[in-house]
């Protein structure tokens, strides 16, 4: 399609050049430090850098905390991808029941969204609290397990997870509900007219034609986990107990803002970019085929 | 609502179903007796999704609960789950002992100021892309959708110490500015402005409109949805972004709320553990974003699921 376009030379620069200037200060600029730092060593305060080559990567490949925080990683991204699409699908596929009403439960599903992932880490905190709070209080009457977060890891973990989750389900049943609405009522009806019954028509009919949805709040979560997440780990457990909660980007703050150790910094973060280019060619390979469904 | 779609419903299985009448007529006879029985799967669905949204609000309600009691009655057993008296004192001594005031006040300019930033430029290149043929356009396009792939902490170390240089440290240009360039934003600018009609540009170069006589008067006035819609996901990122503002702050005077809130919280073990406030606080600090996605719910949906496409 042939566009009317305006005849300028100079102004198309002059429009574009706020978003360039941005981009360039501030992403393309710092990347290619990034790059460029993770095979120096630079000493913290001054001093002439160092090339190292990839000293910097095979230090962090041999060490065993970092392995710790990108299993950490792996595991927080997992639960909080899993708990969040799997249980948005569900509450999205009952919500989209056709009953009365779907506006108002779309809202009062969707609102934890807007509390940050901090904010809802300091109220879990509190649920989670060994000595006040509701949590361990009525744990402790099926089970003597020290339900106490403080000590054991893995309850740190579920700890930070369900605060997560819970800040990012309204997401995916935003748009699992616009997928599903998506699907055409004639599919639905002819599946009825076959006698299909609930659980059938659930695995036949929407999960395969929901997948195109799934997979992209698979990755969106993935990425969101992985880069957003910063701020309910420092808030709540500061990576621990132990380096328990310590995933990748908390480790990258850690060693570079608190260690003040550049080189590993920077080689942690170009490993991240490497993660994100990973998930968003995923994400964009799939989008092209979103459009044939 | 029910009826009608019930209706297709008879209509597309008797299509469907033609050479067989028979077979129809007992599926229309069974949807007819369907529709007129009390309908108990409804009431499951209702009962369903109203656990929940009940599940879902109550660690807000929790939060809620304790910020309105004295502090004996948060560390009493069986813990107590209704609301108490305390609640004004609480929420005033919150308010005074974090300078919610300040907090709140630098958030709300950290958010409108990320979210029209970014809506203002990404407007301008999109327009760009769209309506000029200028050497480089792919090159500007590309380089744009490259942005998606360097979240903030890929790029930290390096984007903090260009703010140093810039002398931006500790300032709202530092909390905001380095936030702004979105491709999202961009995209779905671009996007909007391929489905505007040719003719009305060409209508406004006959009337002997300059471009940005074209951008203000004729295509500002018909993006206000997508703006909306885009400034309420923006403004929520902007009210919750932790990482950036927790660097690049030094003093209390120019935190965020949702860092401020973290220094609630006793670190060490001989500082009395003033949960009541915290909550106090923690609701100051996620009423305001809670609130835009309830007033605005459309957009925001809107928003959410076209920006990220």
């Amino acid at each position: 399609m042939k566009r009317t376009v305006f005849p300028n030379r100079w102004l198309p620069y002059l429009l574009v050049l706020p978003q360039m200037l941005v981009t360039i200060a501030f992403f393309f600029w710092p990347a290619g430090k990034s790059l460029y730092l993770s095979v120096f060593k630079s000493p913290p305060f001054g001093g002439r850098d160092v090339f190292i080559g990839l000293d910097n990567f095979v230090a962090l490949l041999t060490d065993r905390d970092y392995y710790d925080s990108v299993l950490n990683s792996f595991v927080f991204a997992a639960g909080v991808t899993g708990l969040s699409v799997v249980g948005g699908l569900l509450i999205a596929v009952l919500a989209n029941q056709k009953i009365r009403g779907l506006a108002f439960y779309r809202t009062a599903l969707l609102w934890p969204y807007g509390i940050a992932p901090a904010v809802a880490g300091i109220i879990f905190l509190f649920i989670f609290h060994p000595a006040y709070g509701i949590l361990p209080y009525f744990l402790s009457f099926v089970t003597t397990y020290e339900f106490n977060w403080l000590l054991k890891g893995w309850v740190a973990m579920a700890l930070v997870i369900l605060a997560t989750s819970w800040t990012h389900l309204g997401y995916n049943i935003a748009f699992f509900l616009a997928g599903l609405q998506a699907i055409p009522t004639s599919v639905m009806e002819a599946a009825n007219v076959d006698g299909a019954g609930a659980v059938r028509k659930f695995t036949a009919i929407i999960v395969p034609l929901i997948s195109p949805v799934t997979f992209y709040l698979v990755v969106v979560n993935m990425v969101f986990a992985f880069f957003n997440s910063f701020g309910v780990i420092h808030a709540v457990t500061h990576g621990g107990p132990g380096n328990a909660t310590e995933i990748m980007v908390f480790k990258l703050w850690k060693d570079g803002f608190v260690g003040l150790n550049l080189g590993s910094s920077a080689a942690q973060s170009v490993i991240l970019m490497a993660v994100v280019i990973g998930l968003t060619m995923l994400q964009f390979r799939f989008a092209e085929k979103k459009v044939t469904y | 609502m029910s009826d009608a779609r019930t209706t297709t419903t008879v209509v597309t299985a008797g299509a469907v179903a033609a050479p067989r009448m028979a077979t129809a007529r007992v599926a229309t006879a069974e949807l007819e007796r369907q529709r007129r029985r009390p309908d108990w799967g409804n009431l499951l669905v209702h009962l369903a999704l109203a656990a929940c949204v009940a599940v879902l609000a109550f660690p807000l309600y929790y939060a809620f609960v304790i910020s309105t009691q004295a502090i004996d009655e948060v560390i009493q057993k069986p813990p107590r789950l209704l609301p108490s008296t305390h609640m004004v004192e609480n929420y005033v001594e919150a308010w005074r002992r974090s300078g919610m005031a300040r907090l709140l006040v630098n958030s709300a300019i950290v958010a409108i100021g990320v979210a029209v930033g970014k809506i203002a430029i990404s407007m301008l290149s999109a327009f760009a892309i769209v309506y000029f043929r200028f050497r480089g356009a792919g090159l500007v396009f590309w380089s744009i959708f490259l942005t998606l792939m360097l979240p903030i902490p890929v790029r930290i170390l390096p984007t903090y110490e260009v703010v140093g240089n810039l002398g931006w440290l500790n300032t709202y240009a530092g909390l905001t500015v380095p936030l702004m360039a979105s491709a999202t934003a961009t995209f779905l600018f671009r996007q909007f402005y391929l489905t505007i009609p040719n003719e009305l540009a060409e209508a406004a170069q006959l009337d002997g409109a300059g471009p940005l006589r074209f951008l203000w008067s004729f295509l500002l006035p018909l993006s206000w949805a997508n703006i909306a819609a885009l400034f309420v996901v923006l403004f929520i990122y902007g009210w919750n972004e932790y990482f950036w503002p927790l660097l690049i702050t030094n003093t209390e005077e120019m935190r965020t709320v949702v860092i401020g809130l973290e220094r609630l919280i006793p670190r060490s073990g001989t500082e009395l553990p003033t949960w009541n406030l915290i909550m106090a606080g923690a609701m100051m600090a996620l009423l305001p974003p809670v609130a835009v996605i309830l007033f605005m719910q459309r957009w925001f949906v809107k928003g959410l699921i076209e920006s990220e496409k």
